[in-house]
């Protein structure tokens, strides 16, 4: 045992936007002053908040924004899953593929065609192929894809909410249906 | 005029939820448990419409029958011993909704009803925060060939209050089911654009019936479109004083 200070042990967070809006990560941040206190309890590991490249291993939760709508989303997750203890489906387009699933009843060429060639008025036309993600056939909820711990309803989750859930799994609770939200 | 009073037949006395209630013997599971303020989930069933039992969200469990029935349409029986709220009905109502939300196209976040639809307030209140079967992610349409109105098949339940209160208090019955399971749709008329129809009065009663964001008055944009139901009661009401 070394003598130097030991730290307050803090649970180690990942959070990612795969296809959503960001919109759950700005209310995430709209728990505020609330965030200093978890700041002690909690180290990002991986985030748009910080500057990881790589999903790291031992992850204890992992918030996952977005439903799961291209190859890559399909590859991160299935990563996200192997290396994480609880992962929550954080808001509507993770817990129900929601707005972006709207693409969902069409074909994938039809909605790119439409989306690059035949609205606007593009200068050179074109569907980009080259380091892009390529669509899936429809979007998915992540569920539908890995297991799911805990399900964070709402287009975005309330900051209270959201709250909530992280409290919960700091005291090692997994909420279930104790989360009461609506979606939407 | 005086209304002449509708014999209501015999009291029966039973049991819900371990309390002694009693109700006449025309009366429903329902309607006794509303008297008693108890509080049973309803989707399909409107007060001054008939019911018709078709959502399944009232089933309540009865002391010696293995199945459940739906409070809506079982008539109290004497010595009847209700249950309404198990964990098995608690099971089957959830189900109940996530296979409504999981048949078509429910993005609440973009949907005229947000806030105010009775599909989403069970599923948060029924404790609903994810759907366990696969979404089914239809292509529907939306009609909006009518002045005034419009029809987004997209969040439709198909608990047919449209067409009871046109066909039963309007008079009009402009609306119908058409189809077959997945397949089944409310329709106008023969199946003809809602603005083409001979039958609608444009009076707006199916609108405000709807539980969800499916009939709306054009022009509500996100979250704006609030029903308004109070006219149902009053108007069976003054009907049955003029029979
Ligand atoms: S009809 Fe209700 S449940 Fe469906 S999308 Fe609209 S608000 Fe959500
Ligand atoms: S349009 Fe509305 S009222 Fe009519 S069947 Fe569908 S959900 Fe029910
Ligand atoms: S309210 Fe009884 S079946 Fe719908």
């Amino acid at each position: 045992m070394s003598d130097t200070p030991r730290m307050p042990a803090r649970i180690r967070m990942g959070t990612i936007w795969l296809e959503g809006c960001s919109g759950c990560h700005m209310s995430f941040l709209d728990m505020d002053e609330r965030l200093i206190d978890l700041a002690d309890k909690i180290e990002i590991v991986f985030s748009p908040y910080v500057d990881a490249k790589a999903i790291p291993d031992n992850v204890d939760v992992f918030l996952v924004e977005g439903g799961i709508g291209s190859d890559h989303d399909m590859e991160v997750i299935r990563e996200i899953r192997r290396k994480t203890r609880v992962l929550v489906a954080f808001g509507d387009c993770a817990v129900t593929a929601n707005v972006p699933s709207m693409r969902n009843g069409l074909d994938v060429g039809a909605v790119l065609r439409y989306g690059y060639e035949e609205t606007g008025q593009p200068i050179q036309p074109q569907i980009p192929t080259q380091g892009i993600p390529a669509l899936l056939p429809q979007v998915l909820p992540v569920h539908e894809v890995v297991p799911v711990d805990v399900y964070m309803p709402g287009c975005p989750p309330s900051a209270d909410l959201i709250h909530f859930v992280v409290g919960e799994v700091l005291e090692g609770r997994l909420p279930g249906r104790g989360v009461r939200a609506r979606f939407g | 005029m005086t209304p002449v009073p509708i014999p209501a037949g015999r009291v029966k006395t039973l049991k819900i939820d371990g309390r002694d209630v009693s109700g006449y013997e025309n009366q429903t599971i329902l309607e006794i448990a509303r008297e008693n303020n108890i509080h049973i989930p309803t989707l399909c069933n409107l007060e001054g419409l008939d019911d018709i039992g078709a959502c399944r969200l009232c089933l309540v469990e009865i002391k010696g029958l293995a199945r459940l029935l739906p409070a809506c349409v079982t008539r109290v029986q004497e010595g009847m011993e209700v249950l309404t709220d198990t964990e098995r009905l608690r099971r089957h109502r959830r189900m109940v909704i996530e296979l409504l939300l999981s048949e078509r196209n429910h993005v609440c976040a973009v949907c005229v009803s947000n806030g105010h639809c009775e599909l989403q307030s069970l599923a948060q209140t029924l404790g609903v925060n994810h759907v366990h079967v696969p979404y089914r992610y239809p292509r529907m349409a939306v009609d909006a060939t009518h002045g005034r109105f419009g029809v987004d098949h997209n969040r439709c339940i198909l608990c047919t209050r449209c067409v009871r209160v046109c066909d039963q208090i309007e008079g009009a019955h402009t609306w119908d089911v058409a189809g077959r399971g997945v397949e089944a749709m409310i329709i106008s008329d023969l199946k003809q654009d809602w603005g083409a129809s001979a039958t609608c009065t444009s009076c707006g009663k199916c609108v405000q019936v709807c539980p969800t964001g499916a009939l709306f008055v054009k022009g509500k944009a996100v979250g704006e479109m609030t029903k308004q139901r109070e006219f149902l009661p009053y108007l069976t009401l003054m009907r049955e004083g003029e029979k």
